[in-house]
């Protein structure tokens, strides 16, 4: 039975390279239409993840449909139906930007001239029709990383997989390549895309699966996954170690739990929950005591926070070994 | 469109775009022919004066030999070409798409093919301006030319299993160079077989490239009338030897190419 409504379903996936174990009984469902971010750091499984799902690679067990065709069995027809734009930006230095596409539309088989219409097309979207004529070998990485995504999107596939779309990416051009990313999800593509940038998942998935191990060991909304880690915190800084005990004192009704003090005694956490009303109440009784702040502000855990609960190592841990 | 239709189609775009990359990059095209154009000086000149072959000028014995050697190391850029492609991730998306499963490997191996035409035709004019001559009809002479590119093709398709296998360009040269060298040297091509020792000479005997240089040698008429008649069956049939060496190579190279490429992916 294919579930239409269902673009990814993958169940207890296995892959297996000797005795190392990179998907360990992975199991997703990603519904038409919506963003699925795959978060872990590297070593996770998230690229496996992608190249079983994308037949680059097979897997040992379990199974597997994309837009529902079967991974191994619908390999050739799943081809036709979805765009992948992986880690390394893999445009032709060689060729320009637009004699990249072309190619890729001829090898979608799109014919000669809608081929090249198309590539013009995602030139002038992804703006980069002044560059379109000169070769890749002169393009910036942000520009790299446009021409590798228009190139998964040259067949308007119904379902995308973007895999580190934006590693080894600047700032600036990172967030380019979120506006151009959201810009795309908003047309209703289905989108995987993985990520150890937990701030990246948290702008762009509408869920996300935190993995580990080769296995999915969270799923939620980024704000579900906030949640299971714990609420809100206000944090305050102080400029001495005095103050802060006055300041634990004065904070001590609201808090929800344990109130924290760092090491220099002059930085706390305060557990809390209600929003900015604790901490306008917060700063009120602050202000009474007459006790001097200089730093104050709400905030809710990251998914560096979530991460580090879930796995019990952090995110950038595993940092430096070789990719997937 | 048939299959068979569809890997070609798909196999002249790629072959475009690996040709697209030699007029863009005109290094490249200039450094593989200035190696043999140096080999030919060097023999010719340095190690001319001290092998001699009896009855005939070493330059016109040389120039089959050289011709062999270029283009079998012609043939190494298929391999090295792929695993820069794997290296690069391109190969990652050719596997994503819709394309015939042979057609990268079709695209590469005949692109390498036209480098080894280029380099063919430079080599020739060295060798005409260092005093060789071609002593057969034009027909023999382009059968010649055909022959050889035709071998280089098939190990082409050898090389190409080793650049997927490694994937990476710079361990492929090492490991082609330990293949190739010895293939290239114990042989007919530099010197006569019959002068080497023991089991050199039966290795250079039955060496495929001792078959195409010797039937190089036999269709551009560089042949020694003094020298005696080889005394083994493959040098007696060089040309018959070398087209199956071809039909050997390919059957047994292009699939073992296309399943290594079904399973390569980029680390």
């Amino acid at each position: 039975m294919t579930r239409m409504a269902e673009a990814i379903v993958a169940e207890g996936l296995v892959k297996r390279y000797g005795s190392v174990v990179a998907l360990d009984g992975l199991d997703l469902v990603v519904p038409e239409g919506t963003v699925m971010g795959l978060l872990g750091p590297n070593g996770a499984g998230k690229t496996t993840t992608v190249r079983v799902l994308t037949t680059l690679l097979e897997h040992d067990e379990g199974k597997a449909t994309v837009a529902g065709l079967d991974v191994v069995a619908d390999a050739k027809e799943l081809r036709r139906r979805i765009g992948l734009s992986g880690q390394y930006a893999a445009v032709d230095e060689n060729l320009t930007g637009f004699e990249n596409l072309d190619m890729v539309g001829r090898l979608y088989h799109l014919g000669k001239k809608a081929s090249r219409e198309r590539a013009r097309e995602l030139l002038e979207r992804f703006d980069l029709v002044d560059a379109a004529d000169r070769p890749v070998k002169g393009y910036s990485g942000g520009m790299r990383r446009r021409l590798d995504l228009a190139g998964a999107l040259v067949a308007k596939p119904s379902v995308l997989f973007l895999d580190e779309p934006t590693t080894g990416l600047d700032p600036r051009s990172r967030l380019g390549m979120w506006d151009v990313i959201s810009e795309l999800v908003a047309g209703g593509t289905t989108l995987l895309l993985t990520t150890q940038y937990l701030e990246e998942a948290d702008r762009l998935a509408d869920k996300i699966a935190v993995i580990d191990h080769g296995k999915v060991i969270a799923l939620g909304t980024a704000n579900e996954l906030k949640d299971q880690v714990g609420g809100e915190r206000l944090e305050l800084t102080v400029s001495s170690a005095q103050d802060a005990e006055l300041a634990k004192t004065a904070l001590a009704p609201l808090a929800i739990g344990e109130i924290a003090l760092d090491d220099r005694g002059h930085r706390l956490t305060v557990p809390v929950s209600g929003g900015a009303d604790v901490l306008v109440d917060g700063i009120r009784r602050l202000d009474s005591e007459s006790i001097k702040v200089l730093d104050i502000g709400l905030r809710r855990p990251t998914l560096d926070d979530v991460f580090l609960t879930l796995t019990g190592h952090a995110a950038e841990e595993k940092q430096g070994e070789q990719g997937e | 469109m048939s299959a068979f239709a569809q890997a070609l189609g798909d196999g002249a775009v790629v072959a475009k775009r690996n040709l697209i990359k030699i007029k863009r990059v005109p290094d490249l095209i200039v450094f593989s022919t200035l190696s043999p154009i140096m080999f030919v000086l060097l023999f010719a000149y340095v190690f001319g004066g001290s092998i001699a072959i009896p009855g005939m000028d070493y330059r016109e014995f040389l120039m089959a030999g050289i011709f062999a050697q270029t283009v079998v190391f012609g043939a190494t850029i298929t391999g090295a070409g792929l695993a820069d492609d794997i290296q690069k991730g391109v190969i990652d998306r050719f596997r994503s798409l819709p394309m015939a499963r042979s057609a990268v490997l079709i695209g590469r191996t005949t692109s390498d093919l036209a480098n080894n035409v280029i380099v063919i035709v430079v080599m020739s004019i060295t060798g005409l301006i260092v005093g060789w001559r071609i002593h057969s009809s034009p027909l023999e002479a382009l059968a010649g030319f055909a022959l050889l590119l035709l071998f280089a093709y098939a190990v082409s398709w050898g090389m190409a299993i080793v650049g997927l296998m490694v994937r990476s360009p710079e361990v492929f040269n090492n490991a082609s160079f330990i293949a190739i060298f010895p293939l290239t040297f114990i042989a007919n091509t530099f010197v006569q077989e019959s002068s080497l020792p023991g089991p050199l000479k039966t290795f250079a005997e039955w060496n495929p490239v001792s078959a195409v240089t010797a039937a190089a040698r036999h269709l551009f008429g560089n042949t020694n009338p003094l020298s005696p008649v080889p005394d083994v069956w493959s040098l007696q049939h060089p040309v018959l030897m070398t087209l199956i060496w071809v039909v050997v190579f390919l059957l047994v190279f292009v699939p073992l190419a296309i399943r290594q490429y079904r399973k390569a992916v980029a680390r």
